[in-house]
């Protein structure tokens, strides 16, 4: 029984599409299930100790990468995911390599990664002539005369479409992050995240192991970013890369629980919540409060850090697993 | 050729200039984590409380520029008293990491507030000032006057440190926390005292930016980063490598500006700082 019920909440999200729901509301649903994979993605290297405040530049390469390839020379944003996705691991091995080979751990690890998104970010404003610079990008439309799919271009005017291509994506991130779970690399970086010296004392090779999860890590994630230029159909460099989206999902993924599978896409449910439900429950006065949703999930995380610091997800399966527990008394 | 050297000198003096600034604006931070072994990642959001303060009591409310920017400066110290203890104090016996991203909480959340009080518009003072002129080159005068103020409050910070009795307990509880109480140095107060030090002081970045600089919500974001770093070259904690990283990266990115544009400094520096991580991983100045 307990083993059917995630199947069966998969196939009840698999129909959202055909239950006539709006096209805003099938927005919101791809947008959470877009931002679960990217946050899970973040979460595969951040539950196991490398804490990056860098992944913006992983989005950002993807982002740009298969945007800048087709505007440019019209290659189809299928093989601008590959050069991303090339591109990307290479960055995360050049940042990596480094790092860990000379235990940069910690605050350390956590500012040299800030200092790479941030180095994206600047890549992309400088290069202004040949990416639009702050103004942001748009890729050329496939979709003249009226047709409203272009495989080639990956680029779909049905929502629908969108929906199942987010869905199978966010699954497969949910597959490699239980992969990665049932795996020796799992108990491994665990070992290292507690006494690396020690982990390294009984055989376990700590740069390779480390640098294994951050290029899976870093590859998803770009590959999330090509997902998302092509969805939105618009990138700039503010909301693709640098410190702002990188400290996003951090957070996304704390507020969620950063150590159990769904808590990162719990995470995004409950940012994006937050914000509609402002909206929905501000009503007409939404427009005055420009930044409330903001404000209190900046407060939020405080308290969460400090109160909840497994997430909301991995406190409400402790609770449920302690419910029945008979209490014994110490005497 | 002549012409072409006298710029680039101009650069190398701009660069010093803003190097007094930076070093500034990395020492409060460094201050703190070499105390409390706390990096405060809002750190910019509150140097953007107190130019939005000083904007406030000078154009608003019509009070003397001196006496805003007096009060700018109390008001980010008590700040920082507050983060201190409402927000750090319960998680500073949790791990380091949990300790750098409520700061983070508290980074949105003022940059929310920042929002909602002044709307996402840019501001400014409104103050005008005759750049000052020596030779061909030209200086902007809020960046000496910035430069020189930075220099004071860097040497006042050293004399307090090294003259005063708070300042040496400080600097006790810095070495070792777990023998300075007994001691009878109270660690808590301390801790307090030193935030309260570390606000001020981004307090007085706060006066120096928002006579150069238009106030806008996210302004923050635009300098925080490059705060960090400074403070993470120098070695994190160590006030003297601070100094030194500031000149350095405000020369990367003054000189760098000069030669490309002006955002390929900043990749220039931030490039910089990448490889001197790999080549010094406990900062340029840090011990082993």
């Amino acid at each position: 029984m307990a083993r059917a019920l995630p199947w069966a909440g998969l196939v009840l999200l698999a129909l959202v599409p055909l239950s006539g729901i709006g096209n805003y509301p099938l927005h919101l649903v791809i947008s959470c299930l877009l931002w679960a994979y990217v946050y899970t993605s973040w979460s595969i290297m951040g539950r196991l100790g490398l804490v990056s405040f860098g992944h913006g530049a992983f989005l950002g390469i993807g982002a740009y990468a298969a945007v800048m390839l087709w505007n440019h020379w019209g290659v189809s944003p299928w093989l601008g995911a590959v050069a991303a996705i090339a591109v990307s691991a290479l960055v995360a091995l050049a940042i990596g390599f480094p790092c860990f080979r000379f235990k940069i751990v910690g605050h350390y690890f956590a500012l040299v990664t800030l200092a790479l998104s941030e180095v994206t970010r600047l890549v992309i404003v400088a290069l202004r002539d040949q990416t639009g610079g702050s103004l942001g990008a748009t890729p050329n439309t496939a979709l003249a005369q009226g047709n409203t799919w272009s495989l080639g271009a990956l680029q779909f005017s049905e929502k629908v479409v969108w929906f199942y291509i987010i869905l199978v994506v966010w699954l497969g991130g949910l597959w490699v992050w239980a992969r990665i779970d049932r795996s020796m690399t799992r108990l491994a970086l665990e070992a290292i995240s507690q006494e690396e010296d020690a982990a390294a004392s009984v055989g376990i090779n700590v740069t390779k192991t480390k640098l294994f999860v951050t290029v899976v890590s870093a590859v998803m994630t770009s590959l999330g970013g090509v997902l998302y230029a092509q969805y939105q159909l618009y990138i700039n460099p503010e909301t693709v890369s640098g410190i702002g989206i990188s400290l996003q999902m951090v957070f996304g993924v704390i507020a969620g629980g950063m150590y159990v599978m769904l808590g990162p896409t719990v995470g995004a449910v409950f940012t994006l919540l937050l914000a509609e439900g402002l909206r929905l429950a501000l009503g007409e006065h939404f427009k005055q409060f420009p930044a409330l949703d903001l404000a209190i999930y900046g407060l939020l995380l405080v308290l969460f850090i400090i109160y909840l610091p497994k997430g909301i997800l991995g406190a409400a399966l402790d609770a449920w697993k302690n419910r029945d527990v008979p209490q014994f008394s110490e005497k | 050729m002549d012409v072409f050297d006298i710029f680039l000198l101009e650069a190398v003096l701009n660069g010093i200039l803003l190097g007094g600034l930076l070093a500034l604006l990395s020492l409060g931070l460094n201050l703190i984590f070499g105390v409390i072994d706390v990096v405060w990642i809002c750190y910019a959001e509150l140097i953007m409380i107190g130019m939005y303060a000083v904007y406030m009591l000078h154009v608003q409310l019509g009070w003397p520029l001196l006496a805003a920017m007096a009060a700018g400066v109390g008001i980010v110290a008590v700040l920082g008293a507050l983060l201190h203890q409402f927000i750090i104090r319960p998680v500073l016996a949790a791990e380091p990491i949990n300790q750098l991203l409520v700061t983070g909480g508290v980074l949105f959340f003022l940059q929310a507030a920042a929002t909602l009080a002044f709307g996402i518009e840019f501001r400014n003072l409104g103050v005008r000032m005759a750049p000052v002129a020596i030779g061909e080159m030209s200086f902007s005068a809020p960046r000496i006057i910035a430069f020189a103020v930075a220099v004071a409050g860097v040497a006042a910070t050293y004399l307090f440190l090294t003259r005063t009795y708070v300042g040496t307990a400080i600097r006790a509880i810095s070495q070792d926390r777990q023998i300075m109480p007994l001691m009878g140095a109270d660690p808590d107060r301390l801790f307090v005292i030193t935030s309260a030090i570390g606000g001020a002081l981004a307090g007085l970045a706060a006066c120096l930016l928002v006579l150069q600089y238009d106030i806008h919500p996210a302004i923050g974001l635009s300098f925080g980063p490059i705060t960090f770093l400074i403070c993470v070259l120098g070695g994190l904690g160590n006030l003297v490598g601070g100094l030194v990283a500031a000149f350095i990266f405000a020369q990367f990115i003054s000189v760098g500006g000069f030669f490309f544009h002006i955002e390929w400094g900043y990749v220039l520096a931030f490039v910089f700082f990448i490889a001197v991580m790999f080549w010094r991983p406990q900062g340029i100045l840090g011990g082993k």
